[in-house]
């Protein structure tokens, strides 16, 4: 028989003001089951707790509704109350009756009687709510984080750093991400290589990060604390263990000229067998295969292989795939550029001398095509006056994409900065829409750009990029002054928008989380859990969340670290007791349920007598995996497997208290 | 056992009590998600907003546990419309339930017409938690477009 306690909380004025809690106090007593109604000024006060507690234990109370707040406020504040009296937390119900009743509503009789019949409906649902226990889960204590960019490397450091092992995968042949291709960074105008390569050889040093390069991560099952990782070693044709990396393979090798650099931003040209840059890391060359002369002629050039003093190039070798256990997963997948081509106005991809942003980088780099000297793509000499367009892309929802890239204008002054620096008597000019410099130091940063490097600022869009006489024509608005401009240019570069990595949506399906219109990962919550993906033990950071500068990466790759060392730091991880359950004993073994589970959750189970014969197989929920949404239950034709906590029983039951 | 006494009691009690369904003053049952429309609710909420008080919130994990037989159910307990919203198309918490959700409405809405049922009396509106405002005109709209409907038009499942 159920001794069901209804506490009705006035919140000060706040629910009291609207809302007769007296009445609904009296009306709980006469619902059957009710053997005790209270009525308290604050029932999440400290004394209002006690009187909770006091409650369950002199009145053997089996079951608790409190009529109060949102469950969203303070559900687990009672609940946690109520355990301490031994009570199942799950025999805590809450009627809403702040934000939906007292806040929404003005009639007060109306409300009230609105709020009884949402205290009734708790009293009928907690009456059938059975004990739910948590589910513990064992931990592989084992991390995989998918991207060698900053905030990957970030988070792999972090993790290594609390003793766990981690293997850390990039899809290029050397870690560093975007980063590494920077020049030098805002606002404080670091290089970025020299403080990006010691934490890439700290990645290949540290003995608890297992690093795989020129890999992916081809398939993930599983669920937190034990998912089963499938990586794709591509062949490098190279035995990495015998590199020397000493380059006398990709110095013979006759295909220098025909290759783009990826790394370089199709600025230069690489071999055929190549690392993309000197500092990478791991320091061993890739074959690729489709520009190799070995490949496409049949096997006759064996340059490299006759230059390599420990004969360490194999082409015979294939791809591997590598299986592995973790526990969490970090997806840190990064960014691409949008395509510049769509805006035919510029002319980027006609004209040599437009560029986009990642591309001029390469060219202030020292590391670069020009080894840091500003030449023109087109003829290689320097040019005297650039102009910067920001927001291609980004801000224009009918073209591009509605959201800011919010790196855009900071690396745009950063440009407009180191061309004055190092071509003395140059001329810049910023066509922005608005300049957005809200971290630390990097309104002084621009306002330092305009004020002492010179760069004029016009506030307009660009109509049309056209060549004359060697010069690109520049022609725009400046909405300050009202006026035309055209300026005669000598390189244009494009700030352009930031878009997700190239085959993020299908990392995404791969790990179960969600992203959005945009193919960015979305989180847990957007304020609250940063840095946790929709699905448990899979955690974000960096670009592959949004656009967000070097500073955000590395913290949110600290943050998914931390996150993970938290779970970690217990041998068990407890989900949340509300998930399917299967009625073995009427379940048909049709699976509807497993086809309509978006989780994997649900597989078959063999039920065997005592001498090891199947008597029947069923439906088995894996309580890893289930997340209790319930689209199995509607599902079943049999009536076989419910949701704890959320049961046919207590909703038909919920609906029938509210009958008329 | 207890139980199914102690609600045809009630069940009959409550009869004669209050809210009296009638064209003017009708019951509407909202099936909601936990994610995003309750926590759109609780935003109008929290933001003071203000709209009709015929409506009753029962809370689910996902539109996705919706079963269209809650919805015939409601229509027996004398509800005079119904509302299910969930997570918009992408944004589910559990990635894919309002895919089920929509797919099942559309089906079953088609039967429920030929049960001969008003189909203007249910209603299916994606809400997300920050839409407080949208909970509230869809409420209220939905409220009113039932005041305006002739009574008997629900009373298809009562006997």
């Amino acid at each position: 028989m159920s001794r069901i306690g209804v506490f009705v909380c006035w919140c000060g004025s706040n629910i009291a003001g609207t809302v007769d809690v007296a009445k609904i106090t009296e009306e709980a007593k006469k619902v059957p089951g009710v053997v005790t109604a209270v009525d308290y000024k604050y029932m999440c006060s400290d004394p209002g707790q006690n009187s909770l507690r006091n409650m369950i234990r002199e009145q053997n109370l089996t079951g608790v509704v409190l009529a109060a707040c949102s469950p969203h406020m303070h559900e687990n504040t009672f609940r946690k109350a109520a355990v301490k009296e031994g009570l199942n937390p799950y025999f805590v119900e809450i009627a809403n009756i702040r934000e939906q009743v007292s806040w929404v509503h003005e009639d007060k009789e109306r409300a009230t009687q609105k709020a009884i019949d949402l205290m009734k409906m708790m009293v009928e649902k907690v009456k059938r709510d059975k004990p739910i226990e948590d589910v513990r889960v064992p931990l592989n204590k084992r991390a995989l984080v998918i991207g060698g960019g900053i905030s990957g490397i970030q988070a792999a450091l972090d993790i290594a750093s609390g003793g766990v092992e981690v293997l850390l995968v990039e899809k290029e042949p050397s870690i560093g991400g975007r980063m590494i291709q920077l020049d030098e960074t805002f606002p404080t105008l670091d290089c970025s290589s020299c403080i990006m390569t010691p934490k890439m050889v700290e990645v290949n040093q540290n003995p608890n990060i297992k690093l795989y390069t020129y890999s992916e991560v081809e398939d993930v099952s599983g669920y937190i604390g034990n998912f089963k990782v499938k990586i794709r070693k591509k062949t490098k044709s190279v035995i990495e263990k015998d590199c020397t990396g000493c380059g006398e393979c990709w110095n013979v090798c006759p295909m220098h000229k025909n290759v783009k650099s990826e790394f370089n931003m199709n600025l230069s040209e690489r071999t055929a067998i190549y690392v993309p840059f000197p500092q990478a890391v791991p320091l061993v060359p890739v074959l690729d295969r489709s520009a190799c002369l070995h490949f496409k002629k049949g096997g006759k050039c064996v340059k490299c292989y006759e230059a390599c003093g420990p004969k360490c190039i194999d082409f015979d070798m294939k791809d591997e795939i590598v299986e592995e256990t973790v526990g969490a997963i970090v997806a840190a997948t990064g960014y691409d550029l949008m395509d510049n081509s769509i805006y035919g106005e510029y002319g980027y991809g006609k004209y040599k001398d437009v560029v986009s942003g990642l591309q001029f980088e390469r060219l202030l780099s020292a590391s670069g095509p020009t080894e840091g000297v500003i030449k023109r793509p087109s003829d290689g000499t320097t040019p005297q006056t650039i102009v910067f367009i920001q927001c291609v892309g980004s801000r224009d929802p009918e073209k591009g994409v509605p959201y800011c890239s919010k790196v855009c204008c900071m690396y745009t002054a950063k440009h407009a900065k180191l061309f004055a620096h190092k071509v003395h008597g140059s001329q810049s000019y910023v066509f922005y829409i608005d300049i957005r410099a809200t971290s630390k130091g990097y309104e002084e940063f621009v306002r330092g750009v305009m004020e002492q490097d010179g760069a004029i600022y016009l506030r307009g869009r660009v109509s049309k990029i056209y060549e004359d006489g060697g010069k690109l024509i520049v022609k725009g608005a400046d909405t300050l002054s009202g006026n035309q401009v055209e300026i005669a240019a000598d390189m244009v570069v494009l700030a352009t928008g930031v878009i997700p990595k190239n085959g993020a949506g299908k990392v995404a399906q791969m790990l179960g989380i969600s992203y959005d219109k945009y193919g960015f990962f979305t989180e847990s919550h957007p304020k609250l859990r940063p840095a946790e993906s929709s699905t448990a033990g899979i955690f974000l950071a960096g670009m592959a969340q949004g656009p967000r500068d070097i500073p955000e990466s590395v913290v949110s790759g600290s943050a998914a670290a931390s996150k993970i060392l938290g779970l970690f730091s217990k041998n068990e991880y407890e989900v949340e007791g509300t998930i399917a359950s299967v009625n073995e004993a009427t379940c048909v073994a049709c699976f509807y349920c497993q086809r309509v589970c978006g989780f994997n959750a649900i597989g078959p189970k063999e039920i065997k007598d005592r001498s090891g014969k199947i008597i029947k197989v069923v439906a088995n929920v894996n309580p890893g995996l289930c997340t209790g949404c319930g689209a199995c239950v509607n599902a079943c034709f049999s009536k076989s497997i419910d949701v704890k906590g959320f049961t046919d029983d207590q909703i038909y039951a919920e609906i029938r208290s509210l009958a008329i | 056992m207890e139980d199914k006494k102690e609600d045809k009691k009630r069940d009959k009690e409550e009869g004669s009590v209050k809210s009296d369904g009638s064209a003017g003053d009708p019951r509407i049952i909202a099936f909601v998600c936990n994610w995003c429309t309750y926590s759109g609710a609780d935003l109008a909420g929290t933001s003071r907003m203000k709209y009709s008080d015929n409506v009753r919130v029962i809370k689910l994990p996902c539109s996705g546990r919706i079963d269209p037989l809650f919805i015939v159910e409601a229509f027996k307990k004398g509800a005079k419309g119904v509302l299910i919203s969930g997570c918009h198309p992408g944004d589910c918490h559990y990635i894919s339930g309002n895919y089920h959700s929509r797919r099942k409405y559309a089906a079953f809405r088609d039967l429920l017409g030929f049960l001969g049922v008003d189909l203007s009396r249910v209603e299916f509106s994606w809400i997300s938690a920050s839409e407080g405002n949208k909970w509230v005109s869809v409420i209220n709209e939905f409220t009113a477009k039932i005041k305006s409907l002739k009574s008997s038009s629900s009373d298809i499942f009562k006997k």
